[in-house]
């Protein structure tokens, strides 16, 4: 494993169970690191900026797009931040890392870079208002005076590159209690807020040329400090965009038992309902090999207080983010109750 | 006795060859290792040629989207030693540093917050010596021998360079669509991965050095095999004789002769081998400690044998031996069945051979000497040299043959005349041996002359360059600027701080120092060619001093201008020799650096003060700053320290040149033992005359010791040759600088007092032979004749 595998497989780490493993529980913060508490009120644009007094935290957006071609294609762009002590301190002395993801994927390739940074010398970080958050050249930025509803967005690696311009269509939506969204039964938890209502159009460049794209966008907001349960081996997280308008958010922590699973209803209008343990059911239908491991690429998602009962299903099975930690992340389409598109991301299945 | 000489010299010349070719294997393999990573001959490196990069300047290309990776290098004093530092973006970098997860319990809140750790191999700071180090160690064999590696965070906090980096390497794989890096950041200098490594070619001298020593120690070897393969199939001409008398074919014979001498090579490559590992275990430590020194490389105090090396050593003694074997066998093949034992004096047909040779040795040293103005370059240097070397050894013996028939001219009585001329006569069987010894003896006199110089010369340098009494390095600049002011306030006769800046001179890594303006320069200074008043220059700012190094690779002298850094050209004042230093450097004055380039560190300077108060106030300084005592270095310590480290380098070249001339010797020995049978036929008559035994015995004595003096005596012009080649030619390729050469008759004398031992130790056997020989043996040979 090489240093940079190793650094950012332990930026991950804090986010999966193998760290948590070590972790005594929610005294675990003893390291001087903020916790999320409930009640507490998200403040923007203040809150779309960076916490460096949690531990991680992430912007973390997914687009599910069609070319002119005809095709769908899908865009994630993601910005990790870890940090190493709960301060910022200036230049090489920062204790505060960024990583980031970008992938483009289509029905039969997968392209996917990384890259990695020191918060305190400029070269990665992320500023409040005017928004912008970038890693090297990646950049999601907003025009000023809009918060975060107009963005543009870019990245590239050795194979692609993408220019895209969001515009959203809806309020922010809170998960959880009022963005205080609860991970475990223990208790464990994080600030979290969408906006999953994004009009996307702009130009992917691949290898056989660019392809002009629009479609629909979703970005995640969440940080915190120990998120998971030291039991929880991983998790399956789905952003639905239904074809009726209505939107949902869902995830199962995986444990030993029966796990954990949250949703967040969103309504054509943007208005939210938060739908605590148990209330979303999600089971895997069919598992293909995909990297050397066994994942899950059809589920069957079901919310009966919402009457969702669908059936989701991977695009392209090979969604494989080759990373320093890797994951499954890529686009899905729904049958079933309701029809539409979304994104699923698949951790912790070694 | 035969089998013995035989399988001795094979296996010495074998050993000899093999031991070097092991220490040139392991070093090549270290640099390889360190360059590899270092990520020297793999990346692209970003340097600017004002001097550090600005993180600013990174941050710039970064978002630009190219993926470079910082690196902030320095020297950096750790447990009593100096060491370069490597601070690199562990985030970016493109090699590992860190050991293996399972290895060492170290995290990365460790490794990039403060105070940080530091990686090395574990040979390179032993397990004792870590207790003493500002930040904690990580040993890693990840990391090349001799250097320590560190996150640039940390590297900028022990260096006290904030925000600076040394160079970047642009990595390989880069994203798609990129604007030219000659677009964002027009004033930084792109070089290309190198073919080579730097360390491999700097060191390439000594490491061609070092094989030149193990080829003349395979060739020296090779005589002695000549010697003694001439020596068995000499003997066995009588059998080889009956055998064919019988009907046993030529080739049948031809062949059997030939799988004798090829398992006889292998068991004396088998044991040169051994002997070659225990030479190359001995030397290793010193080679690796002179390679440290002199160029900071990076080389394993322990040896690591491959395959190849079997091979090799194997080879060249299969190869040796067939070189060797190849005379004899043919004239095996030649012989003809029915001719008596030869006992013919072969003098005149062997002048006209001798003179053939000697035109030969004319026309190589012609072409060595041609070389240098063709070529240039070191190899060219080599070529001088081994022109020169063997091109003498092949005049020796018609020079050997004059001498003799000077004095056999002037000889009275008859067996002084008989003497003379039987000794003229014995020169084809010897000169082959005396060759051997006239090479060995040259070249002991002329790497002794070329050590001895150096060691004089280098003494008194010393002197003159470590002029001040203390010299201290402060931890921080804070640190030094209070240690400064402390001194300055009457504490010390005068300080002078030694500041310095990286930066590119003529198209090669430099540093450059500012200096006040003090009598300790202006008197001490050891300057090779100047202006006049170029101490004024320097101080007024118009003047600029190169090092030796510079001056003779830009072939840059007082007068011309130099271009210190982009745009900025300065008139050189003065050229100063400065030995031990691979690399390139000048000085200005303090005020004129301190404009030109930002950050310059402020954490060393020389303290003048009476020696007798220096103990003293270096006892002050420690108390009053609280310094660690490696911090505050005394003139003596360095002095020994430096010469410690020449002493070493010499180690090695001293080691190998007292084995070849041990070689010669021994080549001498059976020279004359395959003499011996032929020997006997000439003998008898004279003592059938009346000769004693005793006395042909002392005559034989003093043959070999007179053959060997003329040889020592030959060796003389031909080892200062040798010696000024050594000086004048390699040194100034290889390092860069041009050594005086002294001159060390007293040595001479010894060295030539010890090759008449060699002759009379060499002929002692046979001599004692026929000392003892019953005369009946005497007389044998001439009823043999019947």
């Amino acid at each position: 494993m090489n240093a940079r595998v190793w650094i950012g497989f332990w930026m991950l780490l804090q986010t999966t169970p193998l760290a948590a493993q070590g972790f005594a529980g929610l005294g675990a913060d003893a390291d001087g690191f903020a916790i999320p508490h409930p009640g507490a009120v998200l403040e923007f644009p203040a809150d779309h900026g960076a916490h460096p007094d949690y531990r991680i935290e992430w912007w973390y957006l997914t687009a599910t797009l069609k070319g002119d071609d005809g095709d769908p294609y899908g865009v994630q762009w993601t910005l990790f931040r870890s940090a190493l002590r709960p301060d910022d301190g200036t230049g090489w002395q920062t204790p505060q890392l960024w990583m980031g993801h970008a992938a483009v994927t289509t029905r039969d390739q997968h392209h996917v870079a990384e890259r990695l940074a020191r918060g305190g010398i400029g070269q990665a970080g992320v500023t409040a208002s005017p928004f912008a958050a970038w890693i090297d050249d990646w950049e999601m930025k907003a025009h000023p005076d809009t918060g975060i509803s107009e963005l543009t967005l870019s990245a590239r690696g050795e194979t692609f590159r993408y220019e895209l311009a969001l515009s959203a269509k809806g309020p922010l939506v809170l998960h959880g209690d009022q963005g205080y969204s609860v991970k475990s039964a223990d208790g464990q938890a994080s600030y979290y807020y969408s906006q999953p209502a994004y009009d996307v159009s702009g130009t992917l460049f691949l290898p056989d040329g660019p392809v002009e794209v629009t479609g629909q966008g979703w970005l995640d907001r969440e940080w915190s400090t120990q998120p998971l349960s030291p039991d929880q081996t991983g998790w399956d997280w789905f952003s639905l965009s239904f074809d009726s308008g209505a939107r949902m958010m869902g995830f199962q922590l995986r444990d030993s038992g029966a796990g954990y699973t949250s949703a967040t209803w969103i309504g054509p209008d943007g208005q939210s309902q938060s739908f605590s343990d148990g209330a979303l059911d999600v089971r895997p239908l069919k598992t293909e090999r995909v990297s050397g491991r066994d994942i899950p690429m059809r589920w069957r998602v079901s919310l009966p207080d919402q009457g969702l009962d669908v059936e989701v299903a991977a695009l392209n099975l090979n969604s494989w983010m080759d990373t320093s930690f890797p994951y499954w992340e890529g686009p899905v389409t729904i049958s079933g109750s309701h029809s539409g598109q979304g994104y699923l991301e698949m951790t912790g299945y070694d | 006795m035969q089998l013995a000489t035989l399988v001795l010299g094979l296996a010495l010349a074998t050993g000899l060859w093999s031991a070097v070719q092991a220490i040139n294997t392991q070093a090549r393999e270290n640099y390889a290792e360190a360059a590899e990573r270092l990520g020297i001959n793999r990346f692209a490196t970003l340097s600017s040629p004002s001097g550090p990069i600005a993180v600013d300047t990174y941050v710039r290309i970064r978002r630009a989207g190219w993926q470079v990776s910082p690196v902030l290098e320095g020297r950096i004093g750790l447990a009593g030693r100096s060491f370069t530092l490597l601070g690199v973006d562990v985030l970016t970098y493109p090699m590992e540093i860190a050991p293996q997860a399972d290895e060492a319990d170290v995290s990365p809140a460790d490794v990039l917050t403060a105070p940080g750790r530091l990686f090395a191999h574990p040979d390179t700071i032993r397990n004792t010596e870590q207790a003493a180090l500002p930040v904690p160690l990580v040993t890693s064999d990840r990391v090349p021998r001799g250097i320590v590696m560190t996150d640039i965070g940390t590297a900028e906090r022990l260096l006290d360079r904030p925000g600076q980096i040394s160079r970047m390497l642009v990595l390989a794989s880069q994203p798609r669509d990129l604007p030219p890096l000659s677009d964002i950041v027009p004033t930084l200098k792109l070089t290309a991965p190198r073919a080579g490594d730097d360390l491999s070619r700097l060191t390439d001298s000594f490491h061609l050095n070092l094989t030149a020593f193990g080829l003349l120690s395979f060739a020296v070897g090779l005589f002695i095999v000549h010697g003694t393969a001439g020596l068995a199939f000499e003997q066995r001409r009588g059998m080889v004789r009956t055998l064919r008398a019988l009907g046993v074919p030529l080739g049948l014979v031809m062949r059997l002769l030939m799988v004798e001498l090829g398992i006889l090579a292998l068991v004396a490559g088998g044991l040169g081998l051994v002997l070659g590992y225990v030479v190359a275990a001995a030397l290793l430590p010193d080679v690796a400690a002179t390679l440290r020194g002199l160029y900071g490389a990076p080389v394993s105090g322990s040896l690591r044998l491959q395959p190849e090396w079997f091979a090799s050593g194997i080879g060249m003694s299969l190869a040796g031996a067939l070189a060797a074997g190849t005379h004899a066998l043919w004239q095996v093949r030649r012989l003809p069945i029915l001719t008596a034992p030869g006992q013919h004096s072969s003098g005149l047909a062997s002048e006209t051979a001798f003179r053939r040779q000697a035109q030969a040795g004319v026309a190589m040293m012609l072409f060595g000497l041609s070389c240098p103005w063709l070529l240039g370059g070191l190899v060219s240097g080599f070529v001088l040299l081994a022109g020169l070397m063997l091109g003498a050894a092949l005049m020796l013996p018609l020079a050997l043959s004059r001498v003799l028939s000077l004095i056999e001219n002037r000889a009275q009585g008859a067996l002084a005349e008989w003497f003379w001329a039987d000794l003229r006569s014995q020169l084809p069987g010897l000169s082959l041996a005396l060759m051997a010894l006239l090479l060995a003896l040259a070249t002991n006199i002329g790497v002794g002359t070329m050590v001895s110089s150096f060691r004089l010369t280098f003494g008194g340098w010393l002197d003159q360059r470590l002029a001040s009494e203390l010299y201290i390095t402060a931890r921080s600049n804070e640190e030094g600027r209070r240690i400064e002011s402390w001194l300055s306030d009457g504490q010390a006769d005068a300080v002078l701080p030694i500041r310095h800046a990286e930066t590119w001179i003529v198209n090669q890594p430099a540093r450059i120092y500012g200096i006040v303006d003090h009598a300790t320069y202006r008197d001490n200074w050891p300057l090779i060619a100047s202006l006049p008043s170029v101490w004024d220059r320097v101080a007024d700012g118009t003047g600029i001093l190169i090092n030796e190094q510079l001056a003779r690779r830009g072939d840059l002298w007082p007068g011309d201008s130099v271009t210190p850094a982009a745009g900025w050209t300065m008139t050189i004042a003065g050229v100063y020799s400065d030995y031990g230093n691979p690399d390139g450097q000048a000085i200005v004055s303090l005020p004129l650096l301190l404009s030109r380039f930002d950050g310059v560190p402020a954490r060393q300077f020389g303290v003048r003060i009476s020696p007798d108060r220096a103990p003293m106030l270096k006892d002050a300084l420690l108390r009053n700053f609280d310094l660690p005592a490696s911090a505050i270095a005394n003139q003596a310590e360095i002095k020994d320290r430096s010469i410690a480290v020449f002493e070493k380098t010499f180690v090695v070249t001293g080691a190998l040149n007292v084995l070849t001339l041990g070689v010669a010797s021994f080549a001498i020995l059976t020279s004359l033992l395959t003499l011996w049978t032929m020997r006997l036929p000439q003998l008898a008559p004279l003592w059938a005359l009346g000769l004693t035994r005793r006395k042909l015995a002392r005559l034989e004595l003093l043959r070999s010791v007179v053959l060997a003096g003329v040889t020592g005596l030959l060796a003389l012009p031909l080892g200062l040759a040798l010696a000024w080649v050594l000086l004048a030619v390699i040194n100034v390729e290889s390092f860069g600088w041009r050594l005086p050469m002294h001159l060390f008759p007293l040595d001479w004398l010894r060295l030539w007092l010890l090759a008449l031992c060699a002759g009379a130790i060499a002929a002692a056997l046979p001599a004692r032979r026929l000392n003892r020989m019953p005369p009946s043996a005497l007389l044998k040979v001439f009823a043999d004749e019947r």
